[in-house]
């Protein structure tokens, strides 16, 4: 990559006053560093992910409204996790979250069990609770 | 309670804090240099691993290696360790400030409140410094940043006790001993043997093989899991090769500027052909991102784009196995 070739398309980044650093090469065809505000082909992969989860909450949302899936599964979306991080946080097996996503299963859970679903998200456990899908 | 500590820049972050945590104790050595010797290039495709729900991609070692390779190859002795107790984590680190040694950590960058919220993902492998305390927060050097940052104690405790792929379990590290003399030709000679090896290695997820293997499921994904669904992945893999972190075109440039510094370093003047051939190689990393970035936009106007995409890919991964066979050959000849 050529010095001015270095792309200076405005992003998420640039917006926070963050410029990132990239390597690339002068006239004379000695590497130099320059710092970069971001590149439109970064910037759009980076929006088809955000799309992508909103995507992935909505589904979840729908699905705790018809009463198929059960709060967890919509706060795990927004909080842009997966069943394995989910796991990780609130130090349990994978197949015990997966239990936990059914609504029969949910409704059963002690408070000590939502606490720390309620920790993991970063909410109280009455919002867990009655989350309906609204 | 500070440390004196330099603040230094860089592409990426592991290499960075190396660069940064050796400079600070006196010796001088730039990011491309730690991120050769410690062999920083790399792909790996692994289909079964999911990462943002989309196969993992990964132009670099697994965190931590970098490092772990540079600092030994340059004879440097350090010091690295995981907790299970979040209190002895921060008792440990607030000794080391203690002593004026500023400490590399391994964080989770989805409670790194100085990031913009799109960047906050659950992604377990960002590396900083910290270096000093104040009576309500650390500072903190992060090497992708242009300054120094804070974080509130609470605010580091959560980034160094991440969960999920990579937990870093509050990992920190810091040389202890960096000798007199380094023998950086040696150090250099290992490290480029060592890409070599990694790029051409025979199993197929791995290196240039690594790079065929994802060529081909790039073609089936349309018809497999639709094109939804394939979109995503592109989408996933242009992030790994140019996100913040790479220097561009999956670490290709940072890796050419390491051949050129090498040049001088063993005055051999092949080696600067080759920095311009990885720099030809990455601007076509590049171009490929740019392809990909326009299916995922559906801006593409090319018929059969998700063949043409693997076509190039396909291309990138014979380039790059013609080159490092070249430069093993090459540096077989260099004593």
């Amino acid at each position: 990559m050529k010095k001015d070739a270095v792309p200076q398309d405005e992003s998420s980044l640039s917006k926070k006053n963050i410029q990132e650093l990239c390597y690339a090469v002068d006239e004379s065809g000695r590497y130099t560093t320059v710092l970069s505000k971001g590149w439109e082909p970064k910037s759009l992969a980076m929006e088809e992910s955000l799309q992508d989860i909103k995507e992935r909450a909505e589904e979840a949302r729908k699905g705790v409204k018809a009463g198929v899936l059960s709060p967890i599964a919509y706060f795990m979306e927004i909080n842009k996790m997966d069943i394995g991080i989910l796991a990780g946080y609130v130090g349990m097996w994978r197949w015990r979250v997966k239990r936990h996503l059914k609504p029969a299963v949910f409704k059963k859970l002690s408070d000590r069990i939502l606490a720390k679903y309620a920790e993991a998200f970063d909410i109280t456990v009455t919002t867990l609770k009655n989350y309906s899908g609204d | 309670m500070t440390t004196n500590f330099v603040h230094y820049q860089s592409a990426h972050c592991e290499n960075g804090v190396t660069s940064s945590l050796l400079r600070n104790g006196g010796l001088d050595i730039s990011e491309p240099m730690i991120f050769g010797i410690g062999s920083g290039l790399y792909f790996v495709f692994l289909p079964f691993l999911k990462v943002n729900h989309a196969p993992a991609v990964s132009f670099r070692p697994l965190s931590g290696l970098i490092f772990k390779r540079a600092v030994k190859r340059l004879g440097i002795k350090m010091k690295r360790r995981k907790f299970r107790s979040k209190q002895q984590a921060a008792g440990l680190l607030d000794i080391n400030l203690k002593n004026n040694i500023p400490t590399g950590l391994q964080v989770g960058v989805y409670h790194l409140s100085y990031f913009p919220d799109e960047y906050r993902f659950h992604f377990n492998a960002h590396n900083l410094i910290v270096f000093g305390k104040t009576d309500t927060h650390y500072l903190i050097s992060d090497p992708v940043m242009q300054y120094t940052t804070e974080l509130t104690f609470e605010e580091l405790e959560k980034v160094r006790f991440t969960k999920g792929v990579f937990a870093p379990k509050g990992q920190m590290y810091y040389p202890i001993h960096i000798p007199e003399k380094i023998d950086l030709k040696k150090a250099i000679i290992k490290g480029i043997k060592n890409t070599c090896r990694d790029m051409l290695a025979p199993p197929p997820i791995v290196g240039v093989n690594g790079m065929k293997y994802l060529s081909k499921k790039i073609r089936k994904w349309p018809h497999k899991i639709g094109e939804k669904k394939t979109n995503h992945y592109l989408a996933q893999i242009v992030r790994m090769q140019e996100e913040i972190g790479t220097g561009g075109g999956g670490f290709r440039f940072v890796y050419a500027a390491f051949l050129q510094e090498a040049a001088g370093v063993l005055k051999r003047d092949e080696l600067n052909s080759f920095s311009a051939q990885m720099t030809e190689i990455g601007d076509q990393w590049r171009d490929f991102a740019v392809n990909a970035s326009r299916v995922y936009k559906q801006r593409s106007q090319q018929k059969d784009v998700y063949n043409a995409l693997a076509d190039q890919l396909y291309l990138l991964s014979e380039l790059e196995k013609s080159f490092f066979k070249n430069l093993k050959k090459f540096i077989r000849t260099v004593a």
